[in-house]
């Protein structure tokens, strides 16, 4: 392959909001940045979240997703960033610490970028039908929330008229909203759980549209001929088993999967970057730094997250970490503190700290809990909390005085009051 | 004597308070759960005149993207959220399309104006 070589401080992978804030925040620091992005336009999925709920922490006024875009997209290029659409990232190389290369083609031919250091930012894929088990005919009419989501407020196209969405997270509940106010008949949504998945503001549009919800159901077939006709729903006990006898049918020509997201970490496994099987995204230190010196990840590819305004500030983070790595030939530090998973604890990143900084660290629960202490034993920190959900991803400052005061490990755990 | 408790989640802020408001013969009795005043404003006109920020997508003629993202810059009443829906269904915008664009101005005559939310370039 003939490629052109080119030479940057850091190089970003992936145009969404944490790649954005990355490159942005980069390039203030100094840093020469170039930023990649598969995409035909930079702003990953935002363009065409069309609904408001966006930036609220961030810009300190609610946004639609192609307005926060835009924002960022906007300071891309007034700083002059350089950047590929278009561009699909084949491999990373790791040479040494300071000398990295990623791969990459784009319409505009194969480029070789040499690197000191790497934000990776790829976000999450969708889970798709298969994984969450439903069986049957393969008909036309099964959508993933976000193909649907394209097709409507990208393109411009209905997929269909009467909807059965599987999944209560917030992308589904969105999708809900924005089936029925195109005048689609949402019959259903479908939840796993007995607790629906989203933010309590997105369940809202529920009763917004007299939408009905089935939770602790599954869908388990499809059917139809050419397009989907009807689908196969049976109620499950707290195991999540199927409860015989429990089925009934659903008349609907359209289904939208919308059953969670996956981290997007293929490259990072291909270098043998550890994955954390909680989160499914990378174990990272303090700045976002993976196993791998010098290459940060930041956003959905990361773990999964509710707030774009927190993918932003990881981008940010990410960014900093980059700067000092590049400044210190690595990040400097005389320990590393781990942080544990206690009781009740499904999820916490990042999975070392440092204590020579303030951190945020993002938790989910496995359960919700109400009237809750959130504990930090080693450090003798307590968080009182009214309710607990596994939905809401909860954010928490440690401050650097308080992690210095553990050994080697911070245990975060829930107990009741 | 009716009595009526309406159970919602405030959507002002990511805080989302559950708010629980009591209706006495149409007359709002009580409210509790919400943490401050904004959210106390917004459980009456819920039960009173319930609004929303409508959102969609108009099409483009002459773009890089066949569609542009709109919202009402304020809030409507729900009641009318159909018929403007089927409105902006019916029209067809010219790129280039910038962010904040006014769309359309007071539409059937609400109190709104339909703002683009997308950059659309000429193609
Ligand atoms: S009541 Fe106030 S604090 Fe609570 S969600 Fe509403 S706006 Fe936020």
């Amino acid at each position: 392959m003939n490629s052109t070589m080119l030479q940057y401080d850091v190089v970003v992978i992936g145009g969404g909001p944490a790649g954005l804030a990355a490159a942005v925040k980069a390039r203030e620091y100094g840093l020469n940045v170039l930023l990649l992005d598969e995409n035909d336009y930079l702003g990953g999925i935002l363009p065409q979240c069309i609904h408001p709920g966006f930036g609220i922490h961030y810009f300190r006024e609610e946004l639609t997703g192609p307005e926060f875009s835009h924002r960022f997209v906007q300071r891309v290029k007034d700083l002059k960033i350089d950047y590929f659409v278009k561009a699909r990232v084949l491999e990373i190389k790791n040479y040494s610490d300071l000398e990295k290369i990623v791969v990459f083609t784009s319409p505009e031919g194969a480029f070789e970028v040499w690197t000191k250091a790497i934000i990776y930012a790829t976000g999450a894929r969708e889970r798709h039908a298969f994984e969450i088990g439903i069986v049957g005919d393969r008909v036309a009419g099964i959508y993933t929330a976000g193909e649907a989501q394209t097709l409507m407020d990208i393109y411009g196209v209905m997929p269909g008229k009467e909807v059965v969405i599987v999944g209560s997270g917030d992308v589904g509940l969105i999708m809900a909203r924005r089936f029925a106010l195109e005048g689609a008949k949402v019959k259903a949504v479908i939840e796993l759980m007995p607790y629906p998945g989203g933010l309590a503001r997105n369940v809202m549009i529920l009763r917004d549209f007299n939408i009905p919800l089935y939770l602790s159901h599954k869908v388990v077939e499809v059917r139809g001929k050419k397009r989907v006709e009807k689908v196969k729903v049976v109620k499950v006990d707290e195991n999540l088993r199927e409860i015989p006898g429990t089925e009934f049918w659903i008349e609907c020509d359209t289904i939208i999967i919308s059953a969670g997201l996956i981290p997007q970490v293929k490259l990072l496994t291909d270098i043998g970057v550890e994955i954390d099987p909680a989160t499914g995204g990378p174990v990272v230190n303090d700045l976002l730094e993976t196993t791998v010196p010098g290459i940060f990840v930041a956003g959905n590819s990361l773990l999964i997250n509710d707030l774009v305004d927190y993918v932003a500030e990881q981008g940010e983070l990410a960014a900093y970490g980059a700067k000092l790595f590049i400044e210190n030939g690595g990040i400097p530090a005389e320990k590393w503190i781990k942080l544990e998973k206690g009781n009740n604890i499904r999820l916490a990143v990042p999975h070392y700290l440092s204590g020579k900084r303030d951190v945020y660290i993002y938790v989910r629960v496995k359960k919700p809990m109400e009237n809750v202490v959130l504990n930090f034993p080693e450090i003798d920190k307590k968080i009182r909390l009214p309710v607990v959900r596994p939905a809401e991803m909860l954010r928490i400052r440690l401050r650097k005085e308080e992690i210095a005061k553990a050994k080697d490990k911070i245990t975060i755990e829930v107990i009741q009051q | 004597m009716t009595v009526e408790v309406y159970k919602f989640t405030c959507i002002i802020c990511p805080l989302s308070c559950d708010i629980e408001v009591k209706v006495e013969n149409g007359e709002i009795k009580e409210i509790k759960g919400y943490t401050c005043p904004r959210g106390k404003e917004w459980a009456i006109e819920e039960i009173t005149n319930p609004k929303r920020v409508v959102m969609s997508v108009i099409k483009v003629k002459n773009g890089n993207m066949p569609t542009v993202s709109v919202k009402t810059d304020k809030p409507i009443p729900k009641t009318k959220i159909p018929e403007l829906m089927k409105l902006l269904a019916e029209i067809e915008v010219e790129a280039p399309i910038k962010v904040g664009q006014i769309i359309l101005e007071n539409p059937l005559g609400l109190d709104t104006k339909i703002v683009a939310t997308r950059e659309v370039e000429k193609a």
